[in-house]
């Protein structure tokens, strides 16, 4: 093995495959009975963070950067000079094998980019995961990119041997997909995430029938957008994830913040900053649909497209329904808890538990680790709750944004003293 | 006031809360062996002997009462080390005596059971860092080693998981606070206990690395640095989440 080719290979491989936000190894149920290398943990596991915070669950890299294509948000494009490589299926295999046996790793995470036809790139990816699963009895995490263009036959191969398959929409609408990636067409991308979806079902089906089908794709599959580098809005954006939850028997859809690295006329400038709180937002309205019972257009609507940086979706839209609180925490249903800023779904699990055996009051909330700084002007309980007459002050949204300063809100923006 | 000295295992504790029933203590309180220093003149000491039936049958009452997962709950604030472990396992218990057709650990509004929820979110999240943060390193005998100072006594809790993924590999993973480790060799998996020579053996075991290990985490190293995007710095959260006490074992942050 030459140490330092492939360790050049990697460092060009894994630094393209950077910006797929997906690194999540959860949803996974492979167990090691064949005596074999490694299992599914069902929660995911990450086994380490980089500094910008994110979870290293998976060795994440391309098979190759040489791309036919020229999409313009994306570093590996054609017109792009950067240095070039391509791994060997062997070279990927024994740096997955030995990246898990010392605990690294969940397992492979592997795109590409498109060298010559979809067919022989996405044949290629299946190869590797082949060799894993059959070769090396490898039952840890397999995570491949759908290739778009590639035929039934071969993503049938590969649902049979990944646990997750995927492709990144990238740009949410088709305009701008159109704008910046011409080369490309949202129809195109749909069709591997339809054939996943039936197989998915089919094999939903099958089981009920034989215990013994072999297994498809069992983390199922999830998408990506990129934030920031078209002008849509938030709502727009949510409502394509709300349709991929709802029709694409999506797992996960993530949001990318666009890292602007190239120059070109169509993108934001290569000096603009990353959109974290935005990204952060998103997430957060992402949970609300996927956790809290929330639909996409109680979220945003048309006439307010896009998310308060202030404040967290569920507090702004509590504040858009004040009719609705104070919520009785020893009364309410279960949906409701849900809503009230501050309580999280473990909270409401709490709260539902304990209340069997007693009424409870604030202190108990606050012990069960709610979030008082919001929720305690949204609850009611059988004494008296000195912060619920708030809610009709005035003020009440600078209120409750004095008593919640956001983690984003930098030190030193503050207004400056006379001093 | 009766003080009850236990010998520090799980089935000893168990049997002093049998005992404590058995023998009707008021007013009573548990202590081990090890933590038992400054005699209390107004208690009345009774050593507890160890006797594993005595223990099943407070195990067995448990599970009917609160069930199996509660029952590893109490595993668990026994494996935190807290200093009031047995105060709360007691509490547990009593509780649960005087409801026992409910699962009363999820009574999070009672002081006791909210502490004990704590400490076990405490303690699972141990485990579920160690499962995570775990570095092996091949030998030259083919074992691959780990040494770990977990914050709890997690290795318990860790062993299921690591013998089921690891099954075509000999490993070995010690914990350098507790002098003991766990390890399997394919054919057997358990718990072993070196003397003091082979545990300064462990200590320092550059010596022993296998040819290729230094290569792989080499890779490892310079995959980490090349997976991180520097126009995203967020130093708050990379050290949030991978809290720096964990560095020293960690290939990645050497």
């Amino acid at each position: 093995m030459n140490i330092d080719r492939i360790q050049e290979k990697l460092e060009i491989l894994a630094d393209a495959a950077k910006y797929d936000v997906s690194c999540s190894s959860s949803g996974g149920n492979r167990k090691n009975k064949n005596g074999g290398l490694g299992n599914s943990h069902a929660s995911g596991i990450c086994h380490s963070y980089t500094e910008d915070g994110r979870c290293v669950s998976l060795l994440k890299i391309l098979l190759t950067n040489h791309c036919i294509y020229d999409c313009a948000y994306c570093v590996s494009r054609k017109s792009n000079e950067i240095k070039r490589a391509a791994f060997t299926v062997e070279e990927v295999v024994d740096l997955t094998i030995n990246f898990y046996r010392r605990n690294f790793i969940e397992g492979l995470f592997l795109s590409s980019g498109i060298f010559t036809d979809s067919d022989t790139t996405m044949e290629r990816l299946v190869r590797v995961a082949k060799n894993l699963r059959t070769e090396h009895q490898f039952n840890g995490y397999i995570h491949l990119k759908s290739i778009p263009g590639a035929s039934d036959e071969i993503m049938r191969e590969a649902g049979l041997y990944a646990d997750r398959l995927s492709v990144n929409l990238e740009i949410p609408t088709e305009k701008g997909l159109k704008l910046l990636a011409p080369e490309k067409s949202h129809s195109e991308m749909l069709k591997p995430m339809t054939l996943v979806k039936n197989e998915l079902v089919l094999y939903k089906e099958e089981r009920k029938i034989f215990k013994k089908v072999p297994k498809f794709a069992p983390a199922g599959q999830s998408t990506q957008m990129i934030v920031g580098a078209t002008d849509e809005t938030d709502f727009k954006i949510i409502k394509v994830a709300d349709h991929f939850y709802q029709n694409y028997n999506m797992k996960r859809v993530y949001y990318s913040g666009y890292v602007p690295m190239l120059e070109d006329a169509r993108l934001p400038s290569i000096h603009s900053q990353v959109p974290m709180v935005r990204e952060n937002r998103l997430y957060q309205a992402d949970w609300l649909m996927r956790f809290y019972g929330f639909k996409a257009d109680e979220i945003l609507d048309r006439s307010n497209p896009f998310l308060d940086l202030e404040m967290d979706p569920k507090l702004a839209w509590s504040l858009r329904h004040l009719e609705q609180f104070p919520v009785n925490i020893n009364t309410a249903s279960k949906e409701m808890l849900l809503r009230i800023p501050g309580v999280g779904t473990k909270s409401v699990r709490k709260i539902l538990m304990a209340r069997k055996f007693q009424k409870l009051n604030l202190d108990h909330l606050k012990k069960m680790g709610v979030a008082l700084n919001r929720a305690k002007f949204f609850v009611e309980f059988e004494s008296h709750n000195v912060f619920t007459h708030l809610i009709d002050h005035q003020n009440f949204r600078k209120i409750i944004l004095d008593s919640t300063k956001s983690k984003f809100t930098s030190p030193f923006s503050e207004q400056l003293t006379l001093f | 006031m009766t003080t009850l000295i236990y010998d520090g295992s799980f089935e000893g504790l168990m049997t002093a809360i049998f005992e404590i029933f058995e023998y009707q203590f008021r007013d009573a309180e548990i202590c081990s062996q090890e933590n038992y220093k400054v005699e209390n003149i107004f208690a009345t000491v009774h050593e507890v002997q160890t006797q594993v039936e005595k223990s099943d049958r407070v195990l067995k009452k448990l599970e009917q009462n609160l069930g199996k997962s509660a029952v590893s709950q109490l595993l668990m604030v026994f494996l935190s080390e807290d200093p009031q472990l047995e105060n709360l396992i007691v509490s547990a218990v009593k509780y649960s005596v005087s409801r026992p057709n409910q699962n009363v650990l999820n009574d999070f509004a009672h002081s006791e059971m909210m502490q004990i929820a704590k400490v076990c979110k405490s303690v699972s999240r141990e485990v579920h860092r160690m499962n995570a943060f775990v570095r092996f390193e091949k030998l030259q005998d083919d074992f691959y080693f780990a040494k770990v100072e977990p914050d709890f006594n997690v290795l318990p809790l860790i062993f299921k998981h690591f013998k089921a993924r690891y099954q075509d590999q000999k490993w070995m993973i010690f914990d350098l606070k507790r002098h003991y480790g766990i390890f399997s060799d394919r054919e057997n998996a358990d718990f072993f206990y070196p003397n003091e020579w082979d545990q300064n053996k462990f200590i320092k075991t550059q010596n022993l690395l296998h040819e290729d290990e230094l290569k792989y985490q080499k890779l490892w190293q310079r995959y980490f640095f090349k997976t991180n995007i520097p126009e995203r710095k967020n130093i708050k959260l990379h050290v949030k989440s991978l809290p720096k006490r964990y560095w020293k074992y960690l290939t990645e942050k050497y």
